[in-house]
């Protein structure tokens, strides 16, 4: 096992942690921060099987894939974030607010 | 909670999440250990097309050149995603507020550093690891140290200059793109323009857009975690 293809099962484990987390996690910005381990996962099982290809450099095609998936995480994440901020306002309560909650 | 959603505090609802997480981990790492440990992917042909694109550093060919679509495409979800984002926001302003002495003074030593920089790795892409992405990043940390510290900055962010240069990427990317189908009648086929002075105007507009986009989002997530719960209503204006 080379040390690529360790990189890309700690992805792929990243990737299965923050699933749990997405679906059990009670608040939207616990959410919101799992899905950015699970992009960041996704990323580092491209970068590293990209390492496959022999000769000097990875495999350029996956890196540039992710270069452009990371600006899209940014972009979704700030509009996740506005639209929590504007729950909040509204007076929606969240998990962290709610007495019923005690997970 | 509403009816008929599984309780996702139930425990045995966790155990059978495990589960399935679990087999999803099992799953995958079964079809990465089966794959080849050698595959040389797409390199060789990036390697071989790289010449023709004037640039040395096969990613940088591939984000501009290879698969320019995506880069397009992905300019106009930033530009789309900040546009929602402004729409939610409603032209809530955040007053400035004013940082430690020592974080002003360091912020205004560091901001020129950090615009060099940018401009450096701009320069650089082409040839080695850099490029419009990277350059972007770093703008839009200068910008965001700069916030931090409560400087005030010289452009209003609804201004006319502002706005251009939000825009100035994806306004290069297809205005090229047009260019190049009036020259070799093929939308983004640079092969008739120069393409060592399109790369760099692309990737000049798309790092300008990425930086001013990126900061303008953190302003505005900063923005709403300072605005008090009962006057953001009132406070909500439309500009322009």
């Amino acid at each position: 096992m080379t040390i690529s293809v360790l990189y890309a099962l700690v992805g792929v484990a990243l990737f299965c942690i923050s699933l749990y987390s997405v679906i059990v996690g009670p608040d939207p910005l616990r959410k919101v921060l799992a899905i950015n381990v699970m992009s960041s996962g996704v990323f580092l099982v491209l970068v590293s099987l990209a390492r496959r290809a022999p000769g000097p450099g990875p495999d350029p095609v996956p890196h540039a894939m992710v270069i452009t998936g990371i600006v899209v995480a940014v972009s979704a994440t700030a509009l996740a974030i506005v639209l929590i901020q504007r729950l909040h306002t509204a007076g929606a309560p969240t998990a962290a607010e709610d007495p019923g909650d005690d997970s | 909670m509403n009816v008929g959603e599984p309780d996702a505090r139930s425990p045995l609802y966790r155990v059978l999440l495990a589960v399935v997480t679990v087999s999803i981990f099992l799953g995958l790492t079964f079809a990465i250990l089966s794959l080849p440990p050698d595959a040389a992917g797409l390199a060789e042909r990036v390697d071989a097309e790289l010449a023709a694109t004037g640039v040395r550093n096969s990613v940088t060919a591939t984000l501009l050149h290879f698969r320019g679509y995506d880069t397009l495409l992905e300019l106009a979800v930033l530009l789309l995603a900040l546009i929602a984002i402004r729409a939610i926001r409603r032209g809530e302003a955040s007053p400035p507020r004013p940082g430690g002495e020592i974080l002003t003074v360091l912020a205004g030593l560091q901001a020129p550093a950090m615009i060099l920089v940018a401009g450096y790795l701009l320069w650089a892409g082409a040839d080695a690891p850099g490029g419009a992405f990277q350059a972007g990043a770093v703008l839009a940390a200068a910008g965001v140290l700069l916030v931090l510290a409560g400087v005030q900055l010289p452009q209003r962010t609804d201004g006319l200059q502002f706005r251009v240069g939000l825009i100035a990427g994806l306004a290069v990317f297809v205005g090229l793109g047009i260019a190049g189908v009036l020259a070799s009648s093929a939308f983004l086929d640079y092969s008739r323009l120069g393409v060592r002075v399109v790369t760099l105007v692309l990737e000049g507009g798309a790092a300008v857009s990425i930086g001013l986009v990126l900061l303008e989002m953190f302003r505005s997530v900063l923005g709403g975690s300072r605005a008090p719960r009962k006057a953001s209503r009132s406070m909500g204006q439309l500009d322009g």
